[in-house]
């Protein structure tokens, strides 16, 4: 049996994606800029692309460009203000667990003599209201949230956090890295006050190499990428048309029959939640209480202490259960992830920890045969704790 | 435009009887590396020097040099203009234009080296050189002749045809691969072990290697670094084959019967007995490891006394000495740094003793050891039937 819990990292393409991407290819292949009808026949995807997806946020259609991925949105969102607001003031404002394709832009405005505040979080991965207030300033051009945290499943209250923002600062941008959320929850960026949100393709069961930057009408950044001058001159280049149709048809298809999609992936995880908890040492992150409903309905992030998360993970790949580990680290590369150390994980945790990240195309019975697996494998492992 | 390449070779020189033993072996080496040029190269010995001359006008010149000076026993290589129509006239026609071409700037001191091979040449080498230098202050006023310590040095070869060259580009050095025998490199996915086979094979040894993995524990990605590594070090080596075993059961067993903090080390010996196993059926004539003295807890000389009473071949450990950065700077020069740091488990970081001990008491550990007696030949067993062996070429 293969149980493939690392969505998070990667979903598998949606076979009508991949149908719908391969005629595109095969038949539709015209530059959506050129004039006469195979051009026109391509123009009509990235269309009824932009419709659908407006759709999806209840927002306007020009208010889409399309990037290739989340990273591109992340940094057009990031480093486009940044350079256009500069006059309007030298400060942004963010949080200490964003994703790299955040935090990364960040560290090069810093560079470039932008100030950045990092706010901290707590065990739940909530941003500190009060915090937050008092962090904001009149030359606070943009703040930076994720609403939903890719290792651990944090969620933000968005809404509350935005509010604290227009009533200090009414002028402060607000972006959203909703690259972990977008098709996990309806999310209406007009109705919460968003000024930008940045989407991926490939969380979705769409295609990598595809995403979108939603921008309200009144951001005034330029250009991030030069050229031709396609999707309206923010975003030059030829238009992936078979990534976009993909990544449309996969916005499409998630939020087809939402509440059950949602139900489902709730089932697995308090499932995993369920099985996990009877494993010894086994310390929930986010889903202390047990309770699924607790921070994304995707994300379950559990260590198992005197384990090495890595080891745990080649174990149970070998047994066809696919995860993440926390970090990415070895004992000669001590690079803790840190988000885990944000959430104030302690120290012998942070090594042994592993993110399960669910799709709701995983079944009960795929997250009953995780559960056996890990059981199986982490008391052999916790025999030879030595370190 | 350069031909051909003079390859100079020093320490062949000396060695007698057999030095055909070593120009032969320099020779397929180098027609082995030009394999990899894009192009089609003559490598050709007369008269103790070797000739690389290359038969399409479209070969790659920096890529010839660059692999030229991955050669193991290439003291030198000189860039070469190959003159076909030898006669003087042409000769000094092209030792001009060649100047032209080499040296914007000719305001330098030189002297012309001349050598004659083809005795029935109207001039004796003195002669060649004397006109030579004649010929080329005439052409360009400003150069100046200085027989004793001129800046540049420019040679004239007459052979079948003749030869330009003022250029010595450094090689290597060492000896050629294949003409001092073959040793079991020991490669783990480290900084060391990659330098320590390179260091070897510059004596012109012959590398097999064996990597010890733990699957499922440590990944396929810590296997394939091992490949990456030993294919970035075969540029020098050439061929590798690379064993690989499979060391997860035995691990387990040493874990689960020994004292905890002797793991290391007589983890360790299991790992010299299978390579010196592997070593003699593969012919090989010793063990090469990266080992440092005093770098981690395995490498105190005790726990090197230790781990080196299991096998009877000479284990050559040509970083015994060096500190870790000086080890680096090799790693940095023959490319293998950047994959050596990639961050994967391998089955040395796995299980490992918070504190390990450091001064082990070599009959204290043969008496651990015993506790494996049981089951260890069994486990061996299952290790030799399992090896997989890959074989690496260079890209």
């Amino acid at each position: 049996m293969e149980s493939y819990f690392d969505n998070a990292a990667t979903t598998r393409a949606d076979k009508e994606v991949i149908d719908l991407m391969v005629k595109v290819m095969d038949e539709d292949y015209g530059n959506p800029s050129s004039k006469h009808t195979k051009g026109m026949e391509a123009e009509e995807y990235l269309d009824n692309a932009r419709k659908i997806i407006a759709k999806s946020l209840k927002c306007d259609e020009k208010n889409i460009v399309f990037t290739s991925g989340g990273t591109e949105a992340n940094n057009q969102a990031i480093i486009g203000t940044a350079l256009a607001y500069e006059k309007q003031g030298k400060h942004i404002i963010t949080t200490s667990f964003e994703h790299a394709s955040v935090l990364e832009p960040m560290i090069y405005l810093e560079s470039r003599g932008f100030e950045v505040t990092y706010l901290s979080v707590d065990n739940d991965g909530h941003v500190d209201e009060e915090e937050l207030k008092n962090s904001i300033r009149d030359d606070t051009i943009l703040v930076s949230v994720m609403y939903t945290n890719n290792e651990v499943g944090a969620i933000q209250d968005i809404e509350k956090l935005i509010k604290i923002i227009k009533a200090a600062n009414d002028r402060t941008l607000i972006h959203v890295d909703a690259i972990q959320a977008y098709g996990k929850y309806k999310i209406y960026p007009k109705k919460l006050g968003i000024d930008m949100l940045s989407v991926s393709g490939h969380k979705i069961h769409g295609p990598k190499g595809s995403g979108f930057l939603y921008r309200n009408d009144k951001i005034k950044t330029g250009a991030y990428i030069y050229g031709g001058g396609q999707e309206r001159g923010f975003r030059s280049g030829t238009e992936n048309v078979p990534a976009i149709a993909g990544l449309a048809r996969a916005a499409e298809l998630i939020y087809d029959d939402f509440s059950n999609k949602h139900k489902q992936m709730l089932l697995v995880k308090q499932t995993l939640i369920d099985g996990l908890k009877n494993i010894d040492g086994a310390v929930f992150n986010i889903n202390r209480g047990l309770d699924a409903t607790v921070g994304a309905p995707h994300i379950l992030s559990v260590s198992f202490e005197g384990i090495k998360s890595e080891v745990l993970l080649h174990a149970i790949a070998a047994d066809g259960v696919y995860v993440s580990s926390g970090s990415a680290c070895s004992s000669n590369h001590p690079g803790l992830s840190g988000t885990l150390k944000a959430i104030g994980l302690p120290d012998k945790l942070l090594d042994s920890t592993i993110r399960m990240s669910l799709s709701y195309k995983n079944t009960v019975e795929e997250a009953e045969y995780a559960v056996s697996v890990i059981a199986k494998h982490v008391p052999v492992l916790r025999n030879f704790k030595s370190y | 435009m350069y031909k051909a390449f003079l390859i100079k070779y020093s320490e062949i020189g000396i060695k007698g009887k057999n030095r055909y033993i070593f120009e032969d072996a320099l020779v397929r080496n180098i027609e082995k590396a030009l394999t990899r040029v894009d192009g089609e190269f003559q490598v050709t010995k007369e008269q103790g020097r070797i000739f690389v001359e290359a038969l399409s006008d479209d070969y790659d010149y920096d890529e010839t040099c660059d692999a030229l000076t991955k050669v193991f026993g290439i003291a030198a290589i000189c860039p070469t203009e190959l003159v076909e129509d030898k006669s003087w006239d042409n000769v000094c026609k092209k030792v001009c234009e060649f100047v032209d071409r080499q040296y914007d700037d000719k305001n330098f001191t030189f002297k012309v080296m001349a050598k004659r091979s083809d005795k029935s040449y109207p001039l004796k080498s003195p002669e060649i050189g004397r006109e030579m230098g004649a010929v080329l202050l005439k052409a360009y006023p400003e150069m100046k002749v200085d027989v004793h310590k001129p800046e540049v040095y420019i040679t004239v070869e007459i052979r079948a045809h003749a030869y330009i060259y003022s250029k010595t580009i450094p090689g290597p050095g060492g000896m050629p691969v294949g003409s001092s025998g073959k040793a079991m490199l020991l490669l783990s996915g480290g900084i060391d072990s990659p330098v320590a086979g390179y260091m070897i094979s510059r004596r012109g040894v012959k590398i097999d290697a064996v990597y010890f993995h733990a699957p499922p524990y440590t990944s396929d990605r810590a296997k394939k670094k091992v490949v990456d590594l030993a294919r970035k070090i075969s540029v020098y080596t050439g061929s590798i084959k690379l064993h690989v075993i499979n060391f997860t059961e035995i691990q387990m067993a040493i874990y689960e019967k020994c004292p905890h903090d002797e793991l290391t080390i007589i983890m360790r010996r299991y790992m010299m007995r299978i390579a010196e196993k592997l070593a003699l059926e593969s012919d090989c004539l010793g063990l090469i490891t990266g080992e440092s003295i005093g770098q981690v807890a395995s490498q105190t000389m005790q726990s090197l006394r230790s781990t080196n009473e299991v096998c009877e071949l000479p284990v050559y450990r040509p970083l015994v000495a060096f500190d870790k950065q000086d080890i680096i700077e090799i790693s940095e020069k023959i490319d293998t740094f950047e994959t050596s740091i990639l961050p994967y488990e391998d089955c040395c970081t796995i299980f490992v003793a918070k504190h390990p001990v450091t001064k082990p008491n070599v009959s204290v550990i043969r008496k651990s050891e015993t506790k494996l007696e049981d089951v260890i030949d069994e486990m061996l067993e299952r290790a030799y039937e399992t090896e997989e062996i890959i074989e690496i070429e260079p890209e």
